[in-house]
Protein backbone atom coordinates (compact mmCIF):
# COMPACT_ATOMS: atom_id res chain seq x y z
CA UNK A 1 0.00 0.00 0.00
CA UNK A 2 1.51 3.33 -1.02
CA UNK A 3 0.98 6.90 0.14
CA UNK A 4 -1.60 7.68 -2.52
CA UNK A 5 -3.74 4.62 -1.76
CA UNK A 6 -3.55 5.33 1.98
CA UNK A 7 -4.67 8.91 1.37
CA UNK A 8 -7.59 7.71 -0.71
CA UNK A 9 -8.79 5.33 2.01
CA UNK A 10 -8.50 8.10 4.59
CA UNK A 11 -10.52 10.39 2.34
CA UNK A 12 -13.28 7.81 2.00
CA UNK A 13 -13.36 7.21 5.75
CA UNK A 14 -13.71 10.95 6.33
CA UNK A 15 -16.59 11.18 3.92
CA UNK A 16 -18.29 8.22 5.64
CA UNK A 17 -17.82 10.01 8.96
CA UNK A 18 -19.51 13.14 7.60
CA UNK A 19 -22.44 11.12 6.29
CA UNK A 20 -22.88 9.39 9.64
CA UNK A 21 -22.73 12.72 11.45
CA UNK A 22 -25.24 14.21 9.01
CA UNK A 23 -27.61 11.27 9.53
CA UNK A 24 -27.53 11.79 13.30
CA UNK A 25 -28.03 15.56 12.92
CA UNK A 26 -30.91 14.95 10.52
CA UNK A 27 -32.57 12.49 12.92
CA UNK A 28 -32.22 14.99 15.74
CA UNK A 29 -33.45 17.79 13.50
CA UNK A 30 -36.58 15.94 12.47
CA UNK A 31 -37.29 15.05 16.09
CA UNK A 32 -36.74 18.68 17.10
CA UNK A 33 -39.16 20.03 14.51
CA UNK A 34 -41.78 17.41 15.32
CA UNK A 35 -41.60 18.50 18.94
CA UNK A 36 -41.43 22.28 18.37
CA UNK A 37 -42.89 23.17 14.95
CA UNK A 38 -44.64 26.38 15.92
CA UNK A 39 -42.47 27.45 18.83
CA UNK A 40 -41.37 31.06 18.48
CA UNK A 41 -37.60 31.31 18.21
CA UNK A 42 -35.38 34.24 19.03
CA UNK A 43 -31.69 34.09 18.33
CA UNK A 44 -31.08 37.82 18.32
CA UNK A 45 -29.25 37.82 21.63
CA UNK A 46 -26.62 35.29 22.53
CA UNK A 47 -27.22 33.26 25.66
CA UNK A 48 -25.05 30.26 26.47
CA UNK A 49 -27.24 27.19 26.42
CA UNK A 50 -27.63 24.63 29.20
CA UNK A 51 -24.41 23.03 30.37
CA UNK A 52 -25.62 19.62 29.27
CA UNK A 53 -25.42 20.78 25.66
CA UNK A 54 -21.94 22.21 26.09
CA UNK A 55 -20.10 19.24 27.57
CA UNK A 56 -19.34 15.91 25.92
CA UNK A 57 -20.76 13.79 28.78
CA UNK A 58 -23.89 15.93 28.88
CA UNK A 59 -24.40 15.61 25.14
CA UNK A 60 -24.04 11.83 25.15
CA UNK A 61 -26.52 11.54 28.07
CA UNK A 62 -29.09 13.72 26.32
CA UNK A 63 -28.68 11.90 23.02
CA UNK A 64 -29.03 8.52 24.70
CA UNK A 65 -32.30 9.79 26.17
CA UNK A 66 -33.39 10.82 22.63
CA UNK A 67 -33.47 14.51 23.50
CA UNK A 68 -33.66 16.18 20.07
CA UNK A 69 -31.13 18.95 20.77
CA UNK A 70 -28.77 16.45 22.40
CA UNK A 71 -29.03 14.23 19.35
CA UNK A 72 -28.24 17.13 17.02
CA UNK A 73 -25.31 18.10 19.19
CA UNK A 74 -24.04 14.51 19.16
CA UNK A 75 -24.05 14.53 15.37
CA UNK A 76 -22.11 17.82 15.41
CA UNK A 77 -19.57 16.33 17.82
CA UNK A 78 -19.15 13.35 15.46
CA UNK A 79 -18.54 15.82 12.67
CA UNK A 80 -15.90 17.67 14.68
CA UNK A 81 -14.27 14.30 15.35
CA UNK A 82 -13.60 13.68 11.62
CA UNK A 83 -10.63 16.07 11.21
CA UNK A 84 -9.30 14.88 14.58
CA UNK A 85 -9.46 11.31 13.26
CA UNK A 86 -7.68 12.57 10.16
CA UNK A 87 -4.74 13.75 12.28
CA UNK A 88 -4.68 10.49 14.25
CA UNK A 89 -4.49 8.58 10.97
CA UNK A 90 -1.64 10.80 9.88
CA UNK A 91 0.27 9.95 13.08
CA UNK A 92 -0.21 6.26 12.33
CA UNK A 93 0.75 6.74 8.69
CA UNK A 94 3.97 8.56 9.58
CA UNK A 95 4.78 5.93 12.22
CA UNK A 96 4.39 3.18 9.61
CA UNK A 97 6.83 5.08 7.40
CA UNK A 98 9.23 5.38 10.35
CA UNK A 99 9.13 9.18 9.94
CA UNK A 100 9.81 10.17 13.53
CA UNK A 101 9.95 13.90 12.82
CA UNK A 102 6.44 13.97 11.43
CA UNK A 103 5.06 11.64 14.07
CA UNK A 104 6.11 14.37 16.50
CA UNK A 105 4.76 17.16 14.27
CA UNK A 106 1.34 15.54 13.94
CA UNK A 107 1.27 14.64 17.65
CA UNK A 108 1.75 18.33 18.44
CA UNK A 109 -1.22 19.20 16.21
CA UNK A 110 -3.25 16.45 17.88
CA UNK A 111 -2.26 17.90 21.25
CA UNK A 112 -3.63 21.33 20.32
CA UNK A 113 -6.87 19.73 19.08
CA UNK A 114 -7.29 17.74 22.30
CA UNK A 115 -6.55 20.85 24.37
CA UNK A 116 -9.39 22.59 22.58
CA UNK A 117 -11.75 19.66 23.05
CA UNK A 118 -10.92 19.51 26.76
CA UNK A 119 -12.85 22.74 27.20
CA UNK A 120 -15.99 20.72 26.53
CA UNK A 121 -15.47 18.35 29.44
CA UNK B 1 -40.94 33.24 13.09
CA UNK B 2 -41.50 29.62 14.02
CA UNK B 3 -38.80 27.01 14.42
CA UNK B 4 -39.93 25.30 11.23
CA UNK B 5 -39.86 28.52 9.19
CA UNK B 6 -36.44 29.41 10.55
CA UNK B 7 -35.09 25.94 9.76
CA UNK B 8 -36.35 26.02 6.18
CA UNK B 9 -35.08 29.53 5.46
CA UNK B 10 -31.66 28.80 6.93
CA UNK B 11 -31.45 25.49 5.08
CA UNK B 12 -32.11 27.21 1.76
CA UNK B 13 -29.63 30.04 2.42
CA UNK B 14 -26.99 27.55 3.52
CA UNK B 15 -27.61 25.35 0.50
CA UNK B 16 -26.98 28.38 -1.69
CA UNK B 17 -23.75 29.06 0.18
CA UNK B 18 -22.65 25.45 -0.16
CA UNK B 19 -23.56 25.38 -3.84
CA UNK B 20 -21.58 28.52 -4.63
CA UNK B 21 -18.71 27.28 -2.49
CA UNK B 22 -18.51 23.96 -4.30
CA UNK B 23 -18.61 25.59 -7.74
CA UNK B 24 -16.12 28.39 -7.12
CA UNK B 25 -13.88 26.58 -4.67
CA UNK B 26 -14.30 29.57 -2.38
CA UNK B 27 -15.61 29.37 1.18
CA UNK B 28 -19.29 28.71 1.71
CA UNK B 29 -18.71 29.77 5.29
CA UNK B 30 -18.16 33.43 4.47
CA UNK B 31 -21.72 33.67 3.14
CA UNK B 32 -23.36 31.84 6.06
CA UNK B 33 -22.44 34.36 8.77
CA UNK B 34 -23.67 37.50 6.94
CA UNK B 35 -26.80 35.64 5.81
CA UNK B 36 -27.68 34.70 9.38
CA UNK B 37 -26.78 38.02 11.00
CA UNK B 38 -28.00 40.45 8.34
CA UNK B 39 -31.05 38.67 6.97
CA UNK B 40 -32.28 36.92 10.11
CA UNK B 41 -30.90 39.02 12.94
CA UNK B 42 -29.17 36.05 14.53
CA UNK B 43 -26.54 36.99 17.11
CA UNK B 44 -23.07 36.71 15.59
CA UNK B 45 -21.92 34.16 18.18
CA UNK B 46 -24.56 31.65 17.09
CA UNK B 47 -23.69 32.46 13.47
CA UNK B 48 -19.98 31.83 13.78
CA UNK B 49 -20.67 28.58 15.63
CA UNK B 50 -22.92 27.35 12.85
CA UNK B 51 -20.49 28.53 10.20
CA UNK B 52 -17.59 26.70 11.80
CA UNK B 53 -19.60 23.48 11.73
CA UNK B 54 -20.35 23.95 8.03
CA UNK B 55 -16.65 24.54 7.31
CA UNK B 56 -15.79 21.16 8.84
CA UNK B 57 -18.64 19.50 6.97
CA UNK B 58 -17.51 20.69 3.55
CA UNK B 59 -13.84 20.09 4.29
CA UNK B 60 -14.26 16.49 5.44
CA UNK B 61 -17.00 15.84 2.91
CA UNK B 62 -14.78 16.84 0.03
CA UNK B 63 -11.72 15.03 1.39
CA UNK B 64 -12.20 11.99 -0.81
CA UNK B 65 -12.33 14.13 -3.93
CA UNK B 66 -9.23 16.28 -3.64
CA UNK B 67 -6.89 13.50 -2.56
CA UNK B 68 -7.31 11.67 -5.85
CA UNK B 69 -5.00 13.64 -8.07
CA UNK B 70 -1.94 13.56 -5.82
CA UNK B 71 -1.52 17.32 -5.44
CA UNK B 72 -1.77 17.99 -1.71
CA UNK B 73 1.34 17.76 0.45
CA UNK B 74 0.57 16.36 3.88
CA UNK B 75 3.92 17.28 5.42
CA UNK B 76 3.54 20.94 4.51
CA UNK B 77 -0.03 20.81 5.77
CA UNK B 78 0.83 19.16 9.09
CA UNK B 79 3.83 21.34 9.87
CA UNK B 80 1.90 24.53 9.15
CA UNK B 81 -1.09 23.22 11.10
CA UNK B 82 0.96 23.63 14.28
CA UNK B 83 0.75 27.38 13.70
CA UNK B 84 -2.82 27.37 12.41
CA UNK B 85 -4.32 25.34 15.24
CA UNK B 86 -2.60 27.41 17.94
CA UNK B 87 -3.85 30.54 16.14
CA UNK B 88 -7.35 29.06 16.02
CA UNK B 89 -7.47 28.48 19.78
CA UNK B 90 -6.23 32.04 20.37
CA UNK B 91 -8.86 33.33 17.93
CA UNK B 92 -11.59 31.37 19.68
CA UNK B 93 -10.55 32.90 23.02
CA UNK B 94 -10.62 36.34 21.41
CA UNK B 95 -14.16 35.71 20.17
CA UNK B 96 -15.16 35.43 23.81
CA UNK B 97 -13.80 38.82 24.78
CA UNK B 98 -14.43 40.83 21.62
CA UNK B 99 -17.66 42.74 21.19
CA UNK B 100 -19.97 41.60 18.42
CA UNK B 101 -19.63 45.01 16.72
CA UNK B 102 -15.88 44.55 16.38
CA UNK B 103 -16.27 40.96 15.20
CA UNK B 104 -18.73 42.17 12.54
CA UNK B 105 -16.31 44.83 11.32
CA UNK B 106 -13.34 42.45 11.23
CA UNK B 107 -15.56 39.99 9.39
CA UNK B 108 -16.40 42.68 6.85
CA UNK B 109 -12.72 43.41 6.31
CA UNK B 110 -11.97 39.71 5.82
CA UNK B 111 -14.79 39.60 3.26
CA UNK B 112 -13.32 42.60 1.46
CA UNK B 113 -10.06 40.69 1.13
CA UNK B 114 -11.83 37.57 -0.10
CA UNK B 115 -13.90 39.58 -2.58
CA UNK B 116 -10.82 41.33 -3.89
CA UNK B 117 -9.14 37.93 -4.34
CA UNK B 118 -12.13 36.61 -6.19
CA UNK B 119 -12.45 39.57 -8.53
CA UNK B 120 -8.91 40.57 -9.26
CA UNK B 121 -6.51 37.78 -8.60
CA UNK B 122 -6.21 34.87 -10.93
CA UNK B 123 -4.03 31.88 -10.18
CA UNK B 124 -0.34 32.35 -10.78
CA UNK B 125 0.24 30.10 -13.76
CA UNK B 126 3.99 30.30 -13.72
CA UNK B 127 5.52 26.97 -12.83
CA UNK B 128 7.87 26.96 -9.94
CA UNK B 129 11.17 25.13 -10.26
CA UNK B 130 12.85 26.53 -7.20
CA UNK B 131 15.00 24.70 -4.72
CA UNK B 132 14.07 24.37 -1.06
CA UNK B 133 15.97 26.52 1.42
CA UNK B 134 17.80 24.85 4.30
CA UNK B 135 14.97 24.89 6.82
CA UNK B 136 12.59 23.44 4.25
CA UNK B 137 15.12 20.75 3.37
CA UNK B 138 15.40 19.92 7.07
CA UNK B 139 11.63 19.51 7.28
CA UNK B 140 11.53 17.70 3.93
CA UNK B 141 8.74 19.91 2.63
CA UNK B 142 9.48 19.59 -1.07
CA UNK B 143 7.56 17.19 -3.26
CA UNK B 144 6.26 16.62 -6.72
CA UNK B 145 2.94 17.15 -8.46
CA UNK B 146 1.38 16.19 -11.80
CA UNK B 147 2.09 18.55 -14.71
CA UNK B 148 1.19 17.49 -18.24
CA UNK B 149 1.13 13.82 -17.36
CA UNK B 150 4.47 13.71 -15.53
CA UNK B 151 5.54 14.47 -11.95
CA UNK B 152 7.19 17.90 -11.56
CA UNK B 153 9.37 18.39 -8.51
CA UNK B 154 9.17 21.56 -6.44
CA UNK B 155 10.97 23.12 -3.51
CA UNK B 156 9.64 25.28 -0.69
CA UNK B 157 10.90 28.47 1.02
CA UNK B 158 10.26 30.75 3.98
CA UNK B 159 8.85 28.52 6.70
CA UNK B 160 8.95 31.33 9.34
CA UNK B 161 6.92 33.69 7.16
CA UNK B 162 4.51 30.86 6.31
CA UNK B 163 4.19 30.02 10.00
CA UNK B 164 3.36 33.61 10.89
CA UNK B 165 0.70 33.91 8.20
CA UNK B 166 -0.77 30.55 9.17
CA UNK B 167 -1.06 31.71 12.77
CA UNK B 168 -2.98 34.73 11.47
CA UNK B 169 -5.18 32.54 9.29
CA UNK B 170 -5.93 30.34 12.30
CA UNK B 171 -6.75 33.33 14.50
CA UNK B 172 -9.19 34.65 11.88
CA UNK B 173 -10.74 31.21 11.65
CA UNK B 174 -11.20 31.04 15.42
CA UNK B 175 -12.54 34.57 15.69
CA UNK B 176 -14.91 34.51 12.71
CA UNK B 177 -15.87 30.86 12.31
CA UNK B 178 -14.51 30.71 8.76
CA UNK B 179 -12.08 28.40 7.02
CA UNK B 180 -9.51 31.07 6.09
CA UNK B 181 -8.68 29.08 2.96
CA UNK B 182 -7.85 32.25 1.04
CA UNK B 183 -5.20 33.36 3.56
CA UNK B 184 -3.70 29.88 3.65
CA UNK B 185 -3.41 29.76 -0.13
CA UNK B 186 -1.76 33.20 -0.22
CA UNK B 187 0.72 32.15 2.46
CA UNK B 188 1.69 29.00 0.59
CA UNK B 189 1.55 30.37 -2.95
CA UNK B 190 3.10 33.82 -2.41
CA UNK B 191 5.30 33.51 0.68
CA UNK B 192 6.46 29.92 0.47
CA UNK B 193 6.57 29.66 -3.33
CA UNK B 194 4.57 26.45 -3.42
CA UNK B 195 2.86 25.62 -6.76
CA UNK B 196 -0.68 26.99 -6.82
CA UNK B 197 -2.55 23.69 -7.23
CA UNK B 198 -0.56 22.16 -4.37
CA UNK B 199 -1.39 25.21 -2.23
CA UNK B 200 -5.12 25.04 -2.88
CA UNK B 201 -5.45 21.29 -2.30
CA UNK B 202 -3.27 21.37 0.82
CA UNK B 203 -5.32 24.31 2.09
CA UNK B 204 -8.51 22.26 1.63
CA UNK B 205 -7.07 19.56 3.87
CA UNK B 206 -5.92 22.09 6.47
CA UNK B 207 -9.20 23.98 6.74
CA UNK B 208 -11.06 21.18 8.55
CA UNK B 209 -8.27 20.65 11.08
CA UNK B 210 -8.05 24.38 11.81
CA UNK B 211 -11.80 24.62 12.33
CA UNK B 212 -11.75 21.62 14.67
CA UNK B 213 -9.19 23.45 16.79
CA UNK B 214 -11.69 26.20 17.62
CA UNK B 215 -14.63 23.82 17.81
CA UNK B 216 -13.94 22.59 21.33
CA UNK B 217 -13.83 26.13 22.66
CA UNK B 218 -16.97 27.10 20.68
CA UNK B 219 -18.82 24.04 21.94
CA UNK B 220 -18.00 24.75 25.57
CA UNK B 221 -19.13 28.38 25.24
CA UNK B 222 -22.43 27.51 23.57
CA UNK B 223 -21.72 29.15 20.20
CA UNK B 224 -22.66 25.86 18.52
CA UNK B 225 -26.41 25.95 19.12
CA UNK B 226 -28.33 22.92 17.80
CA UNK B 227 -31.39 24.65 16.29
CA UNK B 228 -29.13 27.05 14.34
CA UNK B 229 -26.25 24.73 13.47
CA UNK B 230 -28.51 21.91 12.31
CA UNK B 231 -30.06 23.56 9.22
CA UNK B 232 -26.74 25.23 8.37
CA UNK B 233 -24.79 21.96 8.37
CA UNK B 234 -27.43 20.05 6.45
CA UNK B 235 -28.07 22.91 4.03
CA UNK B 236 -24.40 23.45 3.19
CA UNK B 237 -23.89 19.73 2.61
CA UNK B 238 -26.94 19.60 0.35
CA UNK B 239 -25.76 22.61 -1.63
CA UNK B 240 -22.19 21.39 -1.92
CA UNK B 241 -23.36 17.97 -3.09
CA UNK B 242 -25.58 19.57 -5.74
CA UNK B 243 -22.76 21.88 -6.73
CA UNK B 244 -20.40 19.03 -7.51
CA UNK B 245 -23.05 17.45 -9.73
CA UNK B 246 -23.57 20.55 -11.83
CA UNK B 247 -21.08 20.81 -14.62
CA UNK B 248 -20.63 24.50 -15.24
CA UNK B 249 -16.86 24.30 -15.61
CA UNK B 250 -16.78 26.83 -18.40
CA UNK B 251 -18.65 29.43 -16.39
CA UNK B 252 -16.47 29.35 -13.25
CA UNK B 253 -14.97 32.73 -14.18
CA UNK B 254 -18.41 34.34 -14.33
CA UNK B 255 -19.32 32.69 -11.04
CA UNK B 256 -16.20 34.08 -9.40
CA UNK B 257 -17.18 37.50 -10.69
CA UNK B 258 -20.71 37.23 -9.28
CA UNK B 259 -19.37 35.74 -6.06
CA UNK B 260 -16.86 38.59 -5.75
CA UNK B 261 -19.51 41.26 -6.20
CA UNK B 262 -21.89 39.60 -3.70
CA UNK B 263 -19.07 39.24 -1.18
CA UNK B 264 -18.10 42.89 -1.53
CA UNK B 265 -21.70 43.95 -0.98
CA UNK B 266 -21.93 41.73 2.11
CA UNK B 267 -18.60 43.11 3.32
CA UNK B 268 -19.86 46.68 3.22
CA UNK B 269 -23.11 45.70 4.94
CA UNK B 270 -21.24 43.93 7.74
CA UNK B 271 -18.88 46.85 8.31
CA UNK B 272 -21.67 49.42 8.26
CA UNK B 273 -23.94 47.39 10.53
CA UNK B 274 -21.09 46.65 12.91
CA UNK B 275 -20.03 50.30 13.02
CA UNK B 276 -23.55 51.60 13.63
CA UNK B 277 -24.14 48.99 16.31
CA UNK B 278 -26.89 47.16 14.50
CA UNK B 279 -25.06 43.84 14.72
Amino acid sequence: MDDQRLEEIIGQLLRAGVLLAAAVVLAGGVLYLVQHPAGRIDYTTFVAGPESLRTLTGIVKLAAGLDSRGLIQLGLVLLIATPVARVVMAVVGFALEHDRMYVVVSLIVLGVLLFSLMHAT
Amino acid sequence: MSALEFTVVVWVLSALAGFLGALTGLGGGVVVVPALTLALGVDIKYAIGASLVSVIATSSGAAAAYVKEGYSNIRIGMLLEIATTIGAVVGAYLAGVTSTHIIAIIFGLALLQAGYQSLFKGSSDAERHIESDRLCKFFRLGGDYPVDGRRQEYGVRNVPAGFGMMFGAGALSGLLGIGSGAVKVIAMDQAMKIPFKVSTTTSNFMIGVTAAASAGVYLSRGYIHPPVAMPVMLGVLTGAFLGTKVLVRARVKTLKLVFGVVILALAIEMIVNGATGRI
